[in-house]
């Protein structure tokens, strides 16, 4: 009988220090914006003032005679190709083209030698508009007769990735239905229903480094820098847009300033592009704060949901319809809204559930993803249902989610995968945390919440190990390092495979030429299917040195001897290949890759007087399968809390009749040191449950969906209910003087 | 307008335009690009420098206002001794991420370490919200200057 002890890990599971950190401590960190190509043009561009409008005419004249402007281009200089683009729907022009649909949409682009003289071109072109009827929200959109905001049928875009679409429905581009039991006569027999209309505002990410883009164009290659998160998806745009092989567009991407879904799949890039090409030379366009809000942001939503459960508080139906606000141009709103759709449940056992999730065109911004979306959108919905249950029938909302959230391995939705986490545990663990059955002071209340974000987008990545002849590695893979530290993560991984020190490790950044392919970095993917893909490719380098020495008992120090023995020289490298690939069709359908935790709670205290809300302690689970790296575990959990925290109490793009009103920072608020919590915790759990190398599963955006859930029912506990964010004190205020006219108030 | 200034203790004498902004001058003529455009209306603190010793905004700092002033940018301060602490506590903490607001946050944690002024913990918030950082929800960058401010 022989007996087989693991070794101890020694480099996974520890907090090494980012690898990063020195260059970025001491502004030696390159940006996009801070890279110069020789004979690069500054680009500038023209956006329309109207929501909605005809174009009837373009003078470009006196800008093109300004010193200094090397072209202007217009939607005439687009004519040689197909100019749509979109990875969900092909529905966006790289310039309006005969119509604006959005305040804000790129009309004309300037190329000048210095960005005064493009700010100056852009401010004498001369465009009269024709003002048509502006569709301003889901409500008017979804009204019988409504105006179209685009009349063109839908196109599919290259990365979708949710089968066949259906044909456009007035405004409505794209649609996502679960069913589930009888739902109709569930609700007839339940003891408890409860029910309301909720709204979700339009949120802007401010990654504080705004897009950013440098284009050149030398014959059929095109180069770009660019801020994006997706370089190899936005690759292949690229290619389909121009019409050049995919091989021939390089994208380099540098270190980015935040993402957070702001930079996922294609943005700026087509545009910088396209004046690149006319201009023959290369040029930068940068966005400003208020042009980036209008790049991207999140949805706004309006919801009708009712739940059923019986007297005892056992959770029994559930139905939900949502009109999710996707804006002018589609972009991610389609797998926003299937990612809605399979959150509106919630994780619990339920016996019919109906949800009705709709993409809708209006004459605002396009919008796509943001950390968590769709789970932001709708969890903190569901659970505040899931509290008015409980208050109902008289049970603690702790007990209610122990009785009714979902095991390990129940269904979460048919045909998917099913539930790869404690839930119980975990809530069990945030509540703790809160002080969930401590005496409670006047004006202060506790709230939890639960819920799964479907995660990992389609699992398609590769990477790339070389061991050098000086015995330092070097792990090749597409994952942008924008802070949330892959870098670092996965020096772990490679190190721990070739039992060497992460220190001896260097991971270099996305460079479409040289670098494997990556699907992508977002949904909390990288660290999970990325870093299997460098576990992989490291495992290979240790299998082939096992080959050469003919033995598996080597030891880190033999290997420059054993490459020696290989190569007969003091040179040469060993390449490790880690590929992975779909188990079964890799189709959202039979996903996700796994199931994002997104549990957490608060505890707040309201100002009766002025609705102002103090958050004092905060609780999110970072259930993980295995930290890699605890650190910087944490620290994703403690920005997704904050940005949580703004999400829920103050964040909102301010539009009227499709202008945008808030477009800088000045007067749309994001959270600041003095935003933190009292306490702030954060609960790793490490069930080695996951898909990802040692049992690892993502994490980073599940607490920004549990935190707006967990303030809400902590303002419901404390006795002011609330179906409208942001909480602002104006709001909570105004509920507090309803409660008082229905005497609910004190409680 | 001419104007004479120094730079991280070098002296630098330009011609600059009078609307011309220091952030701008700082990046595209002295090619320091520690300093990072992101608000342009003073509140985000990514571009912050220090000017005499002052932290500012310089997105609405014009250079011309700083003739004869002394100007340290991060890559200034990097070179200084007392730099190490800063960058140890804030590795150490993993008090950064993307790193876009770092430089600036950095500058102004040395000026207010210097004068004092992050003594508590309600002081370090307040006196830091000027400086946003959108990705680490702070903590991190809270325990280092804790640090740093109880060791001197």
């Amino acid at each position: 009988m022989t007996t087989t002890v693991a070794e101890p890990r020694t480099q996974v599971g520890r907090s090494a220090p980012r690898r990063d950190a020195h260059e970025k401590l001491r502004g030696q960190a390159q940006f996009v914006g801070d890279m110069l190509v020789p004979r690069m043009l500054h680009g500038k561009v023209l956006r329309s003032p109207i929501a909605h409008g005809r174009i009837v005419s373009i003078d470009t004249s006196a800008a093109e005679k300004i010193p200094g402007v090397v072209c202007v281009l217009t939607g005439t200089d687009l004519t040689d190709i197909d100019p749509y683009y979109g990875h969900a729907i092909k529905d966006r022009p790289i310039l309006a083209l005969d119509k604006v649909r959005f305040h804000g949409e790129q009309v004309a682009a300037v190329a000048a030698e210095t960005p005064a003289a493009a700010a100056a071109a852009v401010d004498a072109i001369l465009v009269e508009y024709e003002e048509l009827p502006v569709v301003g929200d889901v409500e008017t959109a979804t009204a019988s007769g409504a105006p179209l905001v685009t009349d063109r049928e839908i196109v599919p875009g290259l990365f979708h990735g949710l089968g066949d679409l259906a044909p456009r429905d007035g405004n409505v581009c794209y649609r996502y239905r679960l069913d589930k039991g009888e739902l109709e006569s569930v609700f007839a027999h339940a003891d408890v229903v409860v029910e309301g209309e909720y709204t979700f505002p339009a949120v802007y990410q401010y990654a504080m480094e705004t897009h950013t883009v440098i284009a050149q164009v030398e014959g059929d290659e095109i180069t770009l820098w660019a801020t994006c998160q997706h370089p190899f998806l936005v690759r292949a745009e690229i290619a389909d847009l121009f019409r050049v092989p995919v091989a021939n567009v390089r994208i380099q991407v540098p270190y980015l300033g935040g993402g957070f879904g702001s930079k996922s799949y294609t943005k700026m890039e087509p545009l910088t592009v396209a004046l690149a090409r006319k201009a023959g030379r290369p040029v930068k366009i940068q966005n400003r704060v208020g042009e980036s809000m209008v790049t991207t942001r999140r949805h706004n939503m309006r919801c009708r949901m009712r739940t059923a459960a019986t007297k005892d508080g056992r959770l029994l139906a559930r139905d939900v319809v949502a009109l999710f606000d996707t804006g002018a141009y589609a972009d991610n709103g389609p797998r926003v809204v299937a990612t809605a759709g399979d959150a509106a449940p919630g994780p619990y056992r339920w016996t019919a559930y109906r949800i009705d999730a709709s993409c809708v065109y209006t004459n605002l911004a396009p919008s796509g993803s943001y950390r968590a979306f769709g789970a932001t959108h709708m969890q903190w919905i569901g659970e505040s249902q899931v509290d008015e249950v409980a208050r109902r029938c008289g049970v603690d909302p702790l007990e209610l989610r122990r009785q009714n959230l979902c095991l390990p391995g129940e269904e979460i939705r048919a045909g998917g995968k099913p539930l790869d986490a404690d839930l119980v545990g975990d809530v069990e663990k945030v509540a703790a945390a809160v002080g969930w059955d401590e005496p409670k002071p006047p004006f202060v209340g506790r709230g939890v919440s639960a819920g799964l974000l479907a995660a990992g987008a389609h699992p398609v990545s590769s990477a790339v190990c070389r061991l050098e002849a000086d015995g330092r590695v070097v792990v090749l893979v597409g994952t942008t390092e924008m802070g949330q530290g892959p870098r670092t993560a996965f020096a772990q991984i490679a190190a721990e495979e070739l039992r060497i020190d992460s220190d001896r490790v260097t991971v270099r950044g996305a460079d479409t030429r040289f670098t494997p392919y990556d699907r992508s970095t977002g949904a909390s993917r990288s660290t999970t299917i990325a870093g299997l893909a460098v576990q992989r490719a490291a495992a290979d380098i240790r299998q082939q040195l096992e080959g050469i020495a003919g033995t598996s008992e080597i030891d880190s120090a033999d290997y420059l001897a054993l490459m020696r023995r290989h190569f007969g020289f003091a040179g040469g490298e060993l390449i490790g290949r880690g590929e992975v690939a779909p188990i079964g069709t890799g189709s959202y359908a039979e996903g996700p890759v796994f199931w994002e935790v997104c549990v957490g709670a608060a505890e707040v205290e309201v100002d009766p007087e002025t609705g102002v809300i103090r958050v004092r302690r905060t609780a999110t689970c970072a259930d993980v399968g295995r930290a890699i790296n605890p650190q910087l575990v944490e620290r994703q959990d403690e920005g997704a809390t904050l940005q949580g925290l703004g999400n829920a109490l103050f964040e909102e793009m301010v539009y009227e009749d499709g202008l945008l009103l808030n477009d800088t920072l000045l007067d749309y608020r994001v959270p600041s040191f003095e935003d933190l919590p009292g306490e702030m915790t954060c609960v790793i759990v490490e069930n080695e449950d996951g898909p990802g190398p040692y049992g690892a599963k993502g994490c980073g955006e599940g607490a920004l969906a549990a935190v707006p859930a967990a303030v809400v029912n902590a303002l419901a506990d404390a006795g002011v209910p609330m179906n409208e964010l942001p909480l602002t004190p104006e709001r909570v205020w105004r509920r507090i003087q309803e409660l008082k006219e229905d005497r609910e108030w004190p409680q | 307008m001419e104007i004479a200034l120094s730079v991280n203790g070098a002296p630098v004498a330009r011609d600059v335009a009078p609307q011309e902004l220091l952030l701008d001058f700082l990046r595209d003529s002295l090619d320091l690009t520690g300093a990072k455009k992101s608000c342009e209306v003073q509140v985000c603190g990514a571009c912050t420098v220090l000017v005499d010793g002052l932290p500012v905004s310089s997105c609405c700092y014009l250079a011309a206002d700083a003739d004869g002033s002394e100007v340290t940018t991060i890559e200034g301060l990097a070179e200084r001794p007392e730099f190490d602490r800063l960058e140890e506590a804030f590795t150490r903490h993993a008090g950064l991420q993307c790193g876009f607001c770092t430089p600036g946050m950095l500058l102004t944690v040395s000026a207010l370490l210097e004068s004092g002024e992050l003594g508590s913990e309600e002081e370090i918030k307040r006196n830091l919200a000027g400086n946003l950082c959108r990705c680490t929800g702070y903590r991190g960058i809270l325990e280092a200057v804790e640090e740093l401010a109880a060791a001197r």
